[in-house]
């Protein structure tokens, strides 16, 4: 069966270089602009892994993971959070608040798609 | 009186004694004859009585003039030889005895006049050596404390018990309040550090310092920062000193202000964050799109597009994050920029160096007013040059420059002339715009950045067709002032001496003696008075000015005064400003008095304080107390009671009369300071007077103070 993957970034540019290259890599994918966005899409798409972008108007990275971790029947979702915060604290907030892994921006594709492999083969 | 009796009975004895001789020798000789011949021997006597009492009254004479020749010769003599030698001793030590005593008596007066002679030369052997090691002693002060003044950095010393024995005026200005009070600084002579830092800070410091130190290694140093009242961050510098006997004896604390400092630290740390924040996510996207054109040769015409696209508007917003943060960058810079005092044609030299050095140019002073100063960052100026000239060589050939520098009005003219080709009219507006580069070295700051800065101009002007002048770059920049090194005064007379440190404080030690039974000199004073509207407190007189000098070891510190304007919040009457000469406009907009007092209160804390007619302040200080939240407990002594007390029969003790009793000169009368000054030497001048009188301590002089008649009559 196909992986989904759902990609959250306010940053269209990004997305669409995501989307192209998951795609290219045999994942079903959507995208979502905001937090608020992100959180539907959950609930509707049912995703197996977001790409969860930190730095987001009104709604962020931080709070749409804890929000997805709050609820029991997601708890099988692998949250990536991709973040232009690099420090150790930012890192281990993430962490903290559930998320699977945190990537700084930016990062290599290929590495990226290795690591959703990993995370989704270990499900 | 004593001697003339004493004459008198050595008289007496004698005559006694030489008329007790025939007398007895007649009473013996008449004793051992027979009856009948007695008879005859006493008829012989009555017959020869007249003779008989004529020599009785030759032998008085003689007595007389045997005893008055031994008095005048030997006793007298020895006598007078006594009394001069005393005063060769305690008063003249020039004098030397005579006598017109007997030979035996000269001879010990020479003898005397001898040891006087020996004694004088000892005495002035021993008081020029005293007075060369006070002078040396003297000069190594002044020195220290010339030394102190030129140091950039706050310096304060004080002893293990934290009292301070010397600062500089740079760390009295780094804690200065900055508000009321506007010289009240709490740092004086003998005050104590921790009003400034606080005592853990000094405690941990000194624990530091014992654990690290070591015999014979080098003394070692603790660092910490600090902020004082005005908010400003200090960063403190504590190196210890120990005594002769190796124990710890004192701190030496250099202060430097980093407010501004951490403030550009913390500017070009967020700049950074910033920087990688704003520059991770463009790159991103940047990365992902150029890694999908890579990885996916196949991909369709449109995705391609797109892709490309991306990668075109994502490095554009790359640029533009960059050069926002050097722009940033550049501000941060700019403050930086130090404007100091340097000579135009120091200046030039260090262009002429630089050019020829790093940009392989030759470069001449032509024509320099050597008088001229320059305010300049010599730094950034000098890199502006150097730029400039790093374009002309390569975008124009040029390969010499000429540098010249006059006066105009409160500017300097620098020009920067070249020969041979002119350059485009817009070449110099282009460049003053670009970040500086000079060879491998660069800075986002711009020629345009350095001149606002300074406050300066440039403009090109092309060479004169009568070819006088070379085409050149003209700076206008503001002249500075001239550094001169200040010629040192040749040993300032005591007077004027800067009364910034003072080691007989070492000696003090915190010894719970109590107040009353300290010495008179070794106490700490605040002199001081009040000028108000009026004389009345509890009718609602207030205090408009209070003026305070402090006293230590016996010296007035006119480095340390209070000087204070207060609103009175009422009307003055006309009587009392043709006193003080105080108008109602000079008060407006300074402080109340429940805001001065506290400041007044901190200055005077730890002093005896001490004014004329004391009485009369302190009612209006007492008065005060409860709404300004401050209360005066130390001891008062009152100049005007401590006057009557030394001279019980003078009537007249108001300030000038005793003033002029005691020779002090008055200058500056009836403003709060000007009294408060005079009232400090009166005060000075009142000690030793007091000391002969037996009063020695603060009790004494309390209690000297309330027998007096005017305390008397007061109280």
């Amino acid at each position: 069966m196909t992986k989904k993957v759902l990609i959250v970034d306010d940053e269209p540019n990004i997305v669409t270089a995501l989307e192209f290259l998951l795609q290219r890599s045999g994942y079903e994918v959507m995208a979502a602009q905001n937090g608020d966005e992100a959180l539907k899409r959950v609930e509707s798409f049912a995703p197996d892994l977001v790409l969860l972008d930190v730095m987001m108007p009104r709604i962020s990275g931080y709070e749409v993971c804890r929000r997805m971790r709050e609820r029991p029947d997601w708890k099988h979702i692998k949250i990536i959070m991709l973040s232009a915060k690099g420090r150790e604290a930012e890192v281990s907030k993430g962490v903290s608040l559930g998320a699977d892994l945190y990537v700084t921006k930016p990062f290599s594709n290929s590495e990226l798609v290795g690591k959703i492999g990993e995370l989704l083969a270990g499900a | 009186m004593k001697a003339r009796r004493k004459f008198i009975l050595w008289v007496v004895v004698l005559y006694a004694a030489l008329l007790a001789i025939p007398a007895a020798l007649g009473v013996l000789l008449a004793a051992g004859l027979p009856a009948p011949e007695q008879e005859v021997f006493l008829a012989m006597v009555s017959e020869r009585a007249p003779a008989l009492a004529f020599a009785a009254l030759i032998l008085l004479f003689v007595s007389v003039g045997a005893v008055k020749w031994l008095f005048d010769q030997y006793l007298t003599a020895v006598h007078a030889l006594a009394e001069q030698t005393g005063v060769v001793l305690g008063a003249n030590a020039e004098l030397r005895v005579t006598t017109q005593g007997g030979r035996e008596v000269a001879e010990a007066a020479a003898a005397i006049n001898r040891l006087a002679d020996a004694h004088r030369a000892l005495r002035r052997d021993f008081e020029l050596r005293a007075r060369v090691a006070g002078a040396k002693l003297e000069e190594e002060r002044n020195r220290l404390a010339a030394l102190m003044s030129e140091l950039s950095e706050g310096v304060m010393v004080c002893n293990a018990q934290g009292r301070i024995l010397l600062y500089n005026e740079q760390a009295k200005a780094l804690f200065a309040a900055g508000e009321t009070g506007a010289t009240a600084a709490l740092v004086g002579l003998g005050r104590s550090v921790f009003a400034l830092i606080d005592r853990d800070q000094i405690a941990h410091a000194l624990e530091k310092l014992q654990r690290v130190r070591q015999p014979g290694a080098a003394p070692p140093t603790t660092r910490f920062v600090i902020a004082t009242a005005a908010g400003r961050l200090l960063k403190v510098r504590a190196a210890p000193f120990v005594d002769s006997a190796g124990t710890l004896a004192g701190l030496v604390l250099a202060l430097e202000d980093v407010t501004g400092l951490l403030d550009q630290e913390a500017a070009r740390r967020g700049l950074l964050q910033a920087l990688a924040a704003g520059v991770r996510a463009p790159t991103a996207s940047l990365r992902a799109a150029a890694e999908n054109l890579a990885a996916f040769p196949d991909m369709d015409a449109g995705r391609r597009e797109q892709f490309v696209q991306i990668v075109a508007a994502e490095s554009k917003s790359l640029s533009q994050q960059l050069d926002a943060a050097l722009r940033e960058y550049a501000d941060v810079l700019k403050a930086q920029l130090a404007l100091e005092n340097m000579r135009a044609v120091d200046l030039l030299g260090v262009v002429c160096q630089r050019i020829g050095a790093s940009l392989g140019m030759a470069s001449e002073l032509e024509s320099v007013d050597q008088a001229l100063w320059l305010r300049v960052d010599s730094f950034a100026f000098v890199q502006a040059l150097a730029f400039l000239a790093a374009r002309l060589r390569d975008r124009y050939t040029v390969q010499r420059l000429r540098f010249s520098v006059h006066a105009a009005g409160g500017y300097a003219e620098l020009d920067m002339g070249w020969d041979g080709s002119a350059v485009a009219s817009d070449a110099l507006s282009l460049w003053e715009d670009e970040p500086m580069q000079v060879g491998a070295e660069q800075t986002p700051l711009t020629l345009r950045d350095v001149l606002e800065r300074h406050g300066g101009e440039v403009w090109y002007q092309a060479a004169d067709p009568a070819g006088e002048r070379t085409a050149h770059f003209r700076f206008l920049l503001p002249a500075g002032e001239a550094v001169t090194t200040p010629a040192r005064v040749p040993r300032a007379p005591a007077e004027s001496r800067p009364e910034y440190y003072d080691f007989d404080l070492f000696r003090e030690s915190d010894a719970t003696r109590a107040l009353q039974e300290r010495r008179l000199s070794e106490l700490a004073y605040t002199a001081f008075d009040t000028e108000t509207t009026g004389l009345e407190p509890s009718a609602g007189d207030e205090i408009i000015s209070i003026g305070a000098v402090r006293i230590v070891n016996g010296r007035m510190l006119k480095n340390e005064v209070f000087e204070q304007l207060v609103n009175p919040r009422r009307a003055l009457s006309r009587e009392s400003a043709a006193i003080h000469g105080i108008g109602a406009e000079a008060l407006e907009g300074q402080p109340v008095i429940e805001r001065v007092l506290p400041a007044f209160h901190r200055f005077c804390a730890d002093s005896v304080l001490v004014a004329h007619n004391a009485a009369f302040d302190m009612r209006f200080l007492q008065l005060k107390e409860e709404s300004a939240g401050v209360r005066f407990a130390q001891p008062v002594l009152d100049t005007l009671l401590l006057s009557a007390a030394v001279h019980p029969s003078h009537t007249e003790h108001r300030l000038e009369s005793i003033a002029e009793r005691l020779g002090v000169r008055v200058i500056g009368r009836h403003t709060a300071l000007g009294d408060a000054l005079l009232t400090g030497e009166i005060f000075l001048k009142l000690l030793p007077l007091l000391a002969e009188r037996g009063v020695a301590t603060l009790g004494e002089a309390l209690e000297a103070s309330r027998e007096t008649y005017y305390a008397r009559l007061r109280y």
